[in-house]
């Protein structure tokens, strides 16, 4: 197998595993924050949800930096050219993702671990949101070194690499905030998830009924606000993909052809030889009227681009479907349980679903991103350099392939742990409480 | 400011973080590896995963700032870097990777096996990066082989030389005596006399090891202290005072002191140690105008000092509520419940 081929495989299968528990990590924190400070008010029941959901916490975050490591050297290891070329403008967010989040994140999350009877309640919830901050300024970070290779700002090449020109037009690239506060919703949609998820699971039990009452509440509420925001903030990520990088969007859509008054595609399956779209569920005009807000208007397609720098179209389109889809859903199963009030934890088969669904935004994070990624390609970094041409060139293919190797053994043993000890913990359940 | 300027600033920011890793990481990574030594029972192994629970992470953290500020500040170096040392980086990613779940996962089943399994893991994974990191330093000594284009021509075994390991070890009884007075610190009875039996002897072969580095040194890695202001053959010196100030604290039980001596010992192999590369982040050792300088391997102008900037006002926020974390779990440990 070739050395790139191999590089990339490695490099999407570390930072999926590592994409596992960001979502998780950052969702979690800010909800635990909300339930210190009302126990840090003199509530029970949130003072057990509070240590309860830390025990949870605290074994994501374990996985969640065990796997970030590997993350922080991959680009000199596997991508060496590359690290050569961007060194200089994606280098920095690296760092000061360092600076101005990991040492927040770790000291503090130290505190919520082992601190409990070591501070007060006031700082504790403190110290909570310190970790949540923290987690959001390191998401921000990491979100700007991406996004510049996504929509590459404020540099010019000299003698074969990438000059910065100005930071913070680099930092505040196109794509930065529409990325960022997308993600951010995700991932508080993600933790919304499992703490419903968790509320139900134990109503259907009938065990625990107060704290799954309040954890169902609070989940079921902060998913019904988060599932309408990233749709928002979708939209506007749309179209400034739509601006920045046209040939991701006409992936995406399967556009095949420039065409006026596009429509929006539901479902689908792209056919790339011969360039159609098979059992097409699509809006007539759609797509131009959410674009450019006139149904009218030109949408550019596929054909506006050369061959060899087409994205990989199924690799785009279906990920990037499943995730509207899955965005439509959320929006339909927390607004239900919303509008039920206090009979949703008589429902049965919301509860069910509410289990079952716990996990998908998770999965659904993983799918922007694969999306966003392959929707990226050939480019490593959009317009100038190829990924073929990005990987380090004194590793030999053997070496990432018995990495790899490695990687898959250790990762699938930790998931293997990591689900093991929740499921221990879910089973234990809280203390008994009341209100 | 020039970028000259810059470059030396940035070498010395540099080697600011990876000392600071040194020291900081260099305690929690000790402690691993006396861990099976000193720890007998089942609460004196948690007495010793508590006593660093709290930190370990934001040690660490020093090693992915330093690494990404590298990344930053001289690209062509983490680049040359880390695909060159490709295999033997991987092997300490797996153990950081596994040791960083270990504190979490070890004490939540109570079965025999399956917390010495994880008492397994937690030695091994942190014997191999306290004994790898020297081993990387001594080939940064050394120098390795280069081409014209800054990459690595050698291989895995390239980097396993006699002086290398030597330096690998010297490393090793300096992160594992600087645990051991942590240890010290932290706790009291059997443990902590069991610590201090070891740290008096850890110091005498940290000591032993770090005089024969020197000498081999001076053949095997031509001295750069050569042509250098004479000022930098204080930094030597300096350490070695360090060194046996450690030993006389120890001797008269104050460990507070005892620990902060070592800790500027480690300090002090540090300067050494970038001193006498000075201007070189990676020498050649076949051809020396193929070394990578902090001249020819550094970034922009504009990013050194945008990076200056950031270190400005991150810094001192670091240092803040790191310190108050430090007091917040300060004195004896104890085990509780929710602990480790
Ligand atoms: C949107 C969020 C996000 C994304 C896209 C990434 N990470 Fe991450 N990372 C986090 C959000 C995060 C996080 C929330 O800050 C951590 C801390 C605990 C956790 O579960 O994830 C984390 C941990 C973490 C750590 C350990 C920090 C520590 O020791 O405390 C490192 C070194 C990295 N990450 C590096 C990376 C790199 C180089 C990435 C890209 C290739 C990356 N992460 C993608
Ligand atoms: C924000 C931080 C991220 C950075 C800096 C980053 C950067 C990169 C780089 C350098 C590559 C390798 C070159 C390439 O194949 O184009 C890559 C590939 C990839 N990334 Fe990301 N990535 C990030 C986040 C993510 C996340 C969160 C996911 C989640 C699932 C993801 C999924 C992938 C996949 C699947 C690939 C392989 C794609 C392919 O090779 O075609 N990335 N990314
Ligand atoms: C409901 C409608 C949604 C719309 C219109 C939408 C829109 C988009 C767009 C256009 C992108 C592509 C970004 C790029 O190529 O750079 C994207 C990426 C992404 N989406 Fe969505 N999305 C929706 C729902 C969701 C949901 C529900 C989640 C998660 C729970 C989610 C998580 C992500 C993530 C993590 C990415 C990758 C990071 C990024 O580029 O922002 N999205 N989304």
């Amino acid at each position: 197998m070739d050395p790139v081929t191999l590089a990339r495989f490695q490099f999407g299968l570390t930072i999926i595993f590592h994409y596992l528990y960001p979502p998780v990590s950052i969702g979690m924190a800010w909800l635990i924050t909300y339930m210190a400070w009302r126990a840090w008010k003199g509530d029970k029941v949130y003072d057990e949800m509070t240590r309860f959901w830390v025990k949870i916490l605290a074994m994501v975050f374990a996985v969640g930096v065990a796997t970030g490591i590997t993350m922080e050297f991959q680009f000199g290891t596997n991508w060496s050219t590359y690290s050569r070329f961007v060194g200089d403008i994606f280098g920095s967010p690296l760092a000061a993702e360092g600076v101005f989040a990991f040492f927040m994140e770790s000291s503090f999350i130290g505190v919520l671990i082992l601190g409990r009877n070591k501070v007060s309640k006031g700082f504790y919830a403190f110290s909570a949101f310190m970790v949540a901050l923290g987690s959001t300024l390191s998401a921000f970070w990491i979100i700007v070194a991406n996004s510049w290779q996504q929509t590459p700002t404020a540099y010019e090449v000299v003698d074969g690499v990438a000059r910065l020109t100005n930071f913070w037009a680099a930092v505040f690239n196109p794509s930065t905030l529409p990325r960022f506060f997308h993600t951010i919703c995700g991932a508080l949609l993600t933790g919304s998830f499992f703490i419903a998820g968790a509320g139900a699971w134990y109503l259907l039990q009938e065990r625990h009924v107060e704290f799954a009452r309040r954890s169902l509440q609070v989940g079921v509420t902060a998913g019904a606000i988060f599932s309408l925001l990233i749709l928002g903030v979708g939209h506007i990520h749309a179209v400034q993909v739509y601006e920045t990088q046209p040939a991701k969007m006409a992936a995406y859509e399967a556009l095949f052809e420039t065409q006026d008054g596009a429509a929006m595609i539901l479902w689908g399956f792209p056919d790339v030889e011969k360039q159609k779209v098979y059992l097409n569920i699509a809006v007539p005009k759609l797509l131009s009227l959410l674009i450019h807000f006139d149904p009218n208007s030109t949408i550019t397609g596929l054909d506006q681009f050369p061959r060899e720098e087409w994205p990989p179209i199924s690799a785009a389109f279906y990920p990037y479907h499943l995730m509207t889809g899955l965005g439509f859903f959320f929006i339909a199963l927390t607004w239900w349980g919303l509008l039920m009030g206090q009979k949703r934890e008589k429902n049965q088969l919301f509860l069910k679903v509410m289990v079952y669904s716990s996990w998908l935004p998770l999965l659904t994070m993983n799918l922007g991103w694969v999306a966003a990624e392959f929707g990226r390609q050939p480019w490593v970094v959009y317009g100038e350099l190829k990924t073929a041409d990005a990987v380090s060139v004194v590793v030999p293919a053997w070496q990432v392939l018995l990495t790899i190797i490695l990687f898959v053994g250790i990762y699938s043993l930790l998931l293997g742990l990591l689900l093991f000890l929740l499921k221990r913990e879910l089973d234990e359940g809280p203390k008994e409480v009341t209100a | 400011m020039s970028h000259e300027f810059l470059q030396n600033v940035w070498y010395l920011l540099i080697g600011v973080l990876l000392t600071g890793y040194a020291i900081l990481d260099g305690f929690d990574l000790g402690v691993g590896v006396l861990y099976p030594f000193i720890a007998k029972t089942d609460k004196e192994r948690r007495t010793l995963l508590n006593a660093i629970g709290p930190f370990w992470d934001g040690n660490e953290v020093w090693l992915l700032t330093g690494g990404g500020a590298l990344f930053a500040a001289f690209p062509h170096v983490y680049a040359t870097v880390f695909s060159g040392f490709y295999l033997a980086l991987m092997l300490v990613l797996f153990a950081l990777i596994v040791r960083a779940v270990s504190f979490e996962f070890r004490s939540k089943v109570e079965s025999e096996r399956w917390r010495n399994a994880w008492d397994w893991a937690f030695f091994v994974t942190s014997l191999l990066p306290a004994l790898l990191t020297g081993v990387a330093v001594g080939n940064v000594i050394r120098g390795v082989p280069l081409d014209a284009q800054m990459e690595f021509t050698g291989n895995f075994f390239t980097l396993l030389n006699p002086f290398s390991l030597l330096v690998g070890l010297t490393g090793l009884a300096m992160f594992v005596t600087h645990g051991a007075v942590y240890v010290l610190l932290k706790t009291n009875g059997q443990l902590a006399e069991r610590a201090r039996r070891l740290a008096v002897k850890w110091w005498t072969t940290w000591v032993v090891l770090a005089v024969l580095t020197s000498i081999v040194a001076a053949f095997d890695a031509p001295a750069r202290f050569a042509g250098k202001s004479p000022v930098v053959w204080l930094l030597p010196l300096l350490t070695l005072v360090f060194l046996a100030l450690t030993r006389v604290n120890l001797n008269q039980d104050k460990h507070g002191p005892a620990f902060l001596f070592s800790a500027l010992s480690i300090a002090g192999m540090m300067a050494v140690f970038g001193a006498g590369n000075y201007p070189y982040l990676l020498p050649a050792r076949n051809v020396p105008e193929y070394g990578l300088t902090i001249f020819n391997a550094s970034a922009s102008q504009n990013t050194l000092t945008a990076m200056l900037v950031i270190a400005l006002i991150g810094v001192p926020i670091v240092l803040v509520y790191t310190a108050y974390i430090y007091h917040v779990f300060r004195g004896k440990v104890q085990v509780e419940e929710g602990g480790y």
